[in-house]
């Protein structure tokens, strides 16, 4: 028994099966992301003010990262393209550079980008202390602004036995420069590039501080976002690196000796994946990089 | 084109040139045949068979409440020194049943009936078993795609089960896992970080979604790829419309729930806050609360998918009832494109009127007013269908077969079902009904005498063409006669507890609440648990017949040729059972599914694979000019 139009399209809808089915999944996967970035706008709009960090990832990191993604969608485009016109060699060399970008992707986001945060910390201060670290914070004339308000003191933790012990009375933070020049209207606006924390050093009293936490998903809403969406974006990645992955194999490669089409029919379909994979950081990237 | 071409191997193993190698040409080992297979039947019944044992066992957790409920703090009798060897000592200490368990039996009650009984029972099971063969398709699309399908339920069901037997017990938050509550509950001191009973809900539910999630990619390709040729749009039976809609409601509303269970995952998990209120304190302790976390959150992203989630429920059993109130009625279905319409309407509406499950939320009154119109427009196709079906059975020549007597009961019950949910949709009148036995009785009318009764009519309609033999009518009859008789003394006196102002979450049954104190018919509503109680276990005793019928039949059942009822549509020219690849000759459908009672035939019934003769064509050409090709 087979199956008809797993190849060709049938006549009167002018599609094979999995083209279709391609696109009810990526319909449901819309409803799962668009779950997210709603919650995402609910909480956003829900934030205290000052609750709702900005400029705490990197940017330029963030941007090549968005560049490779777009890359490896035009490759991916390619591929597909080279398989069509039965250039077996071309398309195996599309599809490992789709891989690699995918690969890159992942080992930035891993290595680089994830643990990074973890390295930082946010002290957040009491709202009656706020006063005592304004020198740090810069709040009064934020306040003749019309800013938000600054809550956090953020940079590197010198003294992590601090969180244990309780007879360290205090936090010693290397300030990130922000929190060094608080009155310096460049640091109104989040920086471009990455600016590491400095060497000066903040003593912060515990008795001030409300909670310290790293930037891990349990610092704020928006660290938990990020970490949950760009989580399951990348695991998005992985499954497609694992299926290109697959289908650059030498087993495909049978397939391709077989019915050339059939192989170029799966690529197209997990291309259209991809691509989605990549509309999705699109989201991504403005939202938790930029605004 | 011929039909050949149209399905190239679709009759392969007949044909002696098919090539060397297909699966006609040797038979498969038992495993591939019935436990790993990818034929759509084998498939279906897997579902049909699983869900109708959790269907069981998720009604036996509300008859153990049901003691409770009664007979507050008294021994379960018999039964109540054996359970606690099953559910842990912390279940029934002495026969008694103790508060944590009585709520994880609550919240495993509702997630097991809906979730791992109906859904997989009306949805998988028929979807997959009739739905291939009424488009008179060999397969469905993704035959592998459909057993990962299974397989996924299958995990996430197990995951369920086990659930049950981690310290601490089974998630007891209520089947819609309220958050703060459930991001709190089997946390700390005695619980695992994941092995708990809120952590494997979650978990679970992953697995039940992803399962969903193959299903209805599956089943809407095949509907729209493998219909048979001149199978047009509408000419589809009713029911592959009520499980097209279905699979399109599951495709797109279960994902933000998923969204929502990664969420609360990542609560319970990661220290997160999205679900956690600032200024939250546990047992005298403050909890870690990184701001800005919003319970209200947990319960649209829920209600998303709760509220479509409860016409996953209904509409395939409205598919279910229509194809057998028009073969019983041998009349055509009355008003079929106004059928098809108002269950497209109901598809897209479902997905407008979630947070009519939050009235009580204090979401403002402009949000209150637009989930309440559209509340109220649905109710506009859903009494279409309802009256629609009514009509067909207007002068007919009824077949008060077993099957026909489950769907003549599913009508008034749905009605009455339906509209004592009106109430419920004005925020008004819901502030004091809001989560009392009114809304319990309210929707398991739906569900209950509605949606699963219409799954018994679908059991007793198409078992022989899964076994080639029909279930014993005397039987049929033992079954269901007490149980639409119980399923009413169980539910028509709680519309009036809640009308007393019963919660639904009382452990005590309300023995300590005045107002449950208040008469109603000689009984006050306390009272009232007892004939509820016993009308639940008799009911319970009343499906051993049926037990035994479907398993007697199986083997025992009176033989029957491939079309039992004289019904018309694809899935009775196939033989039963149908062979691996389903049609001996792949069909052709020249009309539509209901030509029952068609003038001039010497029989009362047209399949749809019967050609239109020219005299037919020109007697019907004045009326229905579109007919055939």
């Amino acid at each position: 028994m087979e199956i008809p139009y797993t190849i060709s399209t049938r006549p009167d809808t002018g599609l094979w099966n999995a083209k279709i089915g391609i696109w009810l999944f990526l319909a449901s996967e819309v409803m799962l992301f668009g779950g997210l970035f709603s919650a995402y706008v609910f909480l956003r709009l829900d934030a205290q003010p000052g609750e709702w960090p900005h400029g705490l990832l990197n940017v330029p990191v963030g941007t090549m990262n968005t560049a490779i993604l777009i890359m490896s969608s035009v490759t991916v485009v390619l591929a597909w393209a080279a398989l069509k016109m039965r250039r077996y060699r071309a398309y195996w060399w599309y599809m490992l550079a789709t891989i690699m970008c995918g690969v890159i992707f992942l080992f930035v986001k891993l290595y680089y980008e994830w643990p990074q945060k973890f390295e930082h910390y946010g002290v957040f201060i009491k709202p009656s202390a706020l006063e005592k670290y304004e020198r740090y914070l810069g709040n009064t004339r934020r306040t003749e602004k019309g800013m938000e308000p600054r809550i956090e003191i953020s940079g590197h933790l010198h003294n992590p036995e601090a969180l244990k012990d309780a007879n360290v009375k205090e936090y010693e933070i290397g300030l990130d420069p922000v929190y060094v020049e608080p009155n310096n209207p460049a640091n109104d606006r989040p920086h471009f590039l990455y600016v590491p924390p400095t060497d000066h050093i903040a003593k912060i009293e515990k008795e001030d501080v409300e909670r310290i936490d790293s930037f891990g998903p349990w610092h704020s809403a928006y660290f938990a976002s990020y970490f949950t969406i760009t989580g399951l974006h990348g695991a998005h990645v992985l499954a497609g690196v694992l299926v290109f992955i697959y289908m650059w194999l030498p087993v495909s490669k049978k397939l391709y000796q077989r019915n050339p089409e059939h192989l170029a029919n799966r690529v197209e379909v997990s291309g259209l994946f991809w691509h989605f994979v990549d509309l999705v950081w699109i989201f991504v990237f403005p939202l938790f990089y930029l605004l | 084109m011929d039909a050949s071409s149209t399905f190239p191997a679709a009759a392969g193993h007949h044909d002696p040139h098919a090539p060397a190698g297909e699966h006609e040409h040797h038979e498969l080992g038992f495993w591939r045949k019935y436990i790993f297979s990818t034929d759509h039947k084998v498939i279906g019944i897997q579902y049909g068979l699983c869900g109708l044992v959790f269907l069981f066992f998720g009604f036996s957790l509300m008859m153990i409440m049901r003691w409770q409920l009664a007979y507050p703090g008294q021994a379960l009798p018999l039964l109540g020194k054996w359970l606690p060897y099953f559910f842990g000592a912390n279940s029934m200490p002495d026969g008694k049943m103790t508060p944590e368990f009585y709520n994880s039996l609550g919240a495993m009650h509702g997630t097991i009936m809906i979730f791992l009984g109906v859904v997989p029972v009306a949805f998988a099971a028929f979807g997959n078993f009739v739905v291939p063969l009424q488009i008179g398709a060999p397969d469905m699309t993704f035959p592998k795609v459909n057993a990962a399908s299974f397989w996924a339920f299958a995990v996430g069901g197990v995951i369920m089960l086990t659930s049950f037997f981690v310290p601490g017990g089974a998630a007891k938050s209520g089947w819609t896992s309220y958050v703060p509550l459930a991001a709190i509950a089997d946390k700390g001191q005695g619980f695992h970080p994941i092995f708990n009973g809120q952590s494997l809900w979650l978990i679970g539910f992953i697995f039940l979604i992803t399962s969903s999630l193959l299903g209805a990619v599956n089943f809407i390709t095949t509907i729209i790829q493998l219909r048979a040729k001149g199978l047009t749009w509408m000419r589809l039976p009713f029911f592959v419309w009520a499980q097209f809609v279905t699979a399109f409601l599951l495709l797109l509303a279960f994902p933000p729930l998923e969204a929502a269970i990664v969420m609360q995952l990542m609560d319970r998990t990661a220290a997160t806050s999205f679900f956690l209120p600032a200024g939250m304190i546990v047992n005298g302790t403050p909890v870690h609360i990184s701001g800005g976390g919003s319970p209200l959150l947990w319960q649209h992203l829920f209600w998303f998918l709760g509220h479509p989630e409860v016409y996953v429920l209904i509409l395939p059993a409205f598919g279910i009832v229509a194809e057998i109130l028009a073969n019983n009625s041998r009349k055509p279905l009355w008003g079929y494109k106004s059928l098809v319409f108002s269950v497209l309407v109901i598809g897209f509406l479902s997905f407008v009127v979630w947070a009519h499950h939050m009235w009580l939320t204090g979401m403002g009154s402009t949000v209150s007013a637009f989930f309440q119109t559209t509340t109220l427009l649905i109710s506009i196709p859903s009494v279409i269908i309802l009256s629609a079906f009514f009509i067909s059975l207007w002068g007919g020549s009824i077949r008060f077969n077993v099957p026909m007597l489950w769907v003549t009961a599913f009508l008034p019950m749905f009605g009455i079902g339906g509209l004592t949910g009106i109430p419920l949709a004005f925020n008004s009148a819901d502030l004091y009904l809001h989560d009392t036995y009114y809304v319990i009785a309210h929707f398991h009318y739906i569900v209950a005498p509605g949606t699963i009764f219409g799954l018994f009519a679908g059991i007793y309609y198409w078992f022989p063409k899964a076994t080639g033999r029909t279930m014993n009518e005397f039987w049929g009859k033992v079954h269901f006669w007490p149980s639409l008789i119980c399923m009413n003394v169980i539910f028509l006196p709680m519309f009036l507890q809640g009308m007393l102002g019963m919660h639904r979450r009382w452990y005590d049954g309300g023995q300590g609440w005045t107002l449950a104190g208040e008469h109603i018919w000689g009984l006050t509503g306390f009272q009232w648990n007892t004939p509820i109680s016993w009308a639940a276990w008799v009911m319970g005793v009343a499906q051993i017949p049926f037990i035994i019928n479907f398993f007697w039949s199986i083997k025992h059942g009176k033989k029957v040729n491939d079309n039992p009822w004289e019904a018309t549509t694809l899935e009775w020219t196939a033989p039963s059972p149908p062979p691996h690849g389903n049609f001996v000759t792949t069909p052709i459908a020249y009309r539509g599914p209901y030509e029952y009672s068609l003038p001039g035939r010497d029989k009362d019934f047209t399949m749809q694979n019967e050609p239109v003769e020219p005299a037919e064509r020109s007697r019907r050409a004045t009326v229905e000019p579109v007919l055939v090709h």
